[in-house]
């Protein structure tokens, strides 16, 4: 079992001793990614990062990843500058940039672009999300501020909250923590629920999955409220969006009833979903999980291009 | 009236027990307008069988199917059987069945997916699960279960 020189495109891509793998190694790379020692583990190492979509914390997080542990990047962050705006496949331009560095970083706004592009590339291809498809890297990262928070992945109990039909992040979440054994709750309002193809696969996992839509009664026994956006853009009628995305709203009065360890996560940015007091209280896990983003693809880059964990 | 009988053909490929009614989506996969035009194309539909009730047969002469028409037809018609005739004897039967990954024959549903787009890519399915069947597609991972529709 290596993942030198493997490609990352989908969580699926990754065995369960891979992912285990792959948070060992970010938690070892903790005191890299604060800064308080040194790294040359990617030294002489150049990565091409992709950005054909706009992303801050992904693009940044690996930036800082990969020059914190010595080596270096080139980054294409504005996609009207690059060739595909002249009407370049995507295929041929992974093509020409696999020949400049040691692994390419791909955002892209086409499902499956990653495949595409680690097809295209004979050097590693991560995926830093394509459309609303995968993004391995993110559920990585998920799954390490679990595993610091709690020790341990199995029998937790996690309540997926917000959009699970178009939640980029979500899917692939729900997937690695049936592989872990966890246990799923999903809250979502109505429309919004998840997909209909996704849930069988999970239920063929042999999940343990239940729904409720009342957030009050799930979080009292919960280890993890896992909150994501609710997109205005996928509500017609306005006044819908207002009364929805209230409802979902996770403040300190919602809290209350809830365990002293349970922790809150977002993937970020968030739009009002958790209230900015929630941010105080030892509950508040998002900042600590949008760091953890560091270290983990500080893991990841150097199993792909050195085959070493730390 | 003189009676038309679906008479044996010398040499080509006989599909039988197409479930009812699709014959017709079935000789659009094998695409009649390429045949030789001498040959002969015989199409029964709505017939009385013991394995699955009413079925479709089609007959079609100086022709073999390749792989992918095949793949496409077990997708439409998972209960076909699939007779290569040579000199008028059966020298091959066997019923459709779907490889692990299918490729170019079912076009992707997500329209955003990266075989939609102008890229130099053939659509790719891995068979997720094979009674009812269920696609997933290799780029986008969406997950296909219906295909009249989608056929490349």
């Amino acid at each position: 079992m290596t993942l030198k020189g493997r490609d990352l495109i989908s969580i699926r891509d990754l065995s369960r001793e891979e992912i285990e793998e792959v948070l060992r190694s970010a938690k070892r790379m903790i005191p890299y990614a604060e800064g308080t020692k040194l790294g040359d583990q990617l030294g002489g190492k150049l990565v091409t990062l992709a950005f054909f979509e706009p992303s801050t914390r992904t693009r940044l997080s690996f930036e800082t990843a990969i020059q914190r542990l010595g080596g270096r990047c080139v980054t294409i962050a504005d996609p009207s500058a690059s060739s595909m705006r002249k009407g370049e496949t995507l295929h041929d331009t992974i093509r020409m940039l696999s020949s400049y560095g040691d692994a390419i970083v791909l955002r892209h706004p086409n499902e499956g672009s990653g495949r595409l592009a680690a097809q295209a590339s004979d050097k590693p291809v991560i995926n830093a999300g394509d459309g609303a498809g995968q993004h391995p890297t993110q559920t990585l990262l998920d799954l390490a501020t679990m595993q610091e928070a709690f020790g341990t992945l199995s029998g937790l109990k996690v309540v997926l909250l917000g959009d699970l039909k178009y939640g980029r992040t979500v899917h692939s979440l729900a997937y690695a923590l049936a592989v872990f054994g966890a246990e799923l709750v999903l809250s979502a309002p109505p429309g919004l629920g998840l997909p209909e193809e996704v849930r069988s696969q999970l239920d063929q996992m042999g999940a343990k999955i239940s729904e409720e839509d009342q957030i009050h009664r799930v979080v009292r026994d919960a280890d993890i409220l896992y909150v994501t956006r609710i997109q205005k853009e996928r509500f017609v009628d306005l006044a819908e969006y207002e009364k929805v995305a209230g409802s979902y709203r996770i403040d300190s009065a919602l809290l209350k009833s809830a365990k002293q360890r349970l922790i809150v996560m977002h993937p970020l940015p968030r739009t009002g979903e958790i209230a900015p007091e929630v941010d105080a209280t030892a509950h508040a896990a998002y900042f600590r999980q949008a760091f953890l983003g560091v270290p983990v693809r500080m893991a990841l880059l150097s199993l792909i291009l050195t085959g070493k964990a730390g | 009236m003189r009676e038309l009988k679906i008479t044996p053909i010398k040499n080509g490929t006989v599909i039988d027990h197409i479930g009812n009614g699709m014959a017709l989506e079935v000789l659009k996969i094998i695409g009649v307008s390429e045949l030789d035009k001498d040959s002969t194309v015989s199409v029964a539909l709505h017939v009385r069988s013991q394995k699955i009730g009413w079925k479709d047969i089609v007959k079609v002469e100086n022709m073999e199917l390749s792989p992918r028409k095949v793949n496409a037809i077990a997708l439409i018609a998972p209960t076909a059987t699939i007779a290569i005739i040579r000199d008028f004897k059966v020298r091959e039967k066997r019923a459709v069945d779907l490889p692990d990954r299918i490729t170019g024959v079912v076009r992707c549903p997500n329209p955003n997916c990266i075989t939609n787009q102008h890229e130099p890519v053939e659509s790719e399915f891995d068979v997720a699960r094979r009674r009812p069947v269920v696609l997933r597609c290799v780029y986008c991972e969406r997950l296909v279960d219906e295909f009249l529709t989608r056929l490349a």
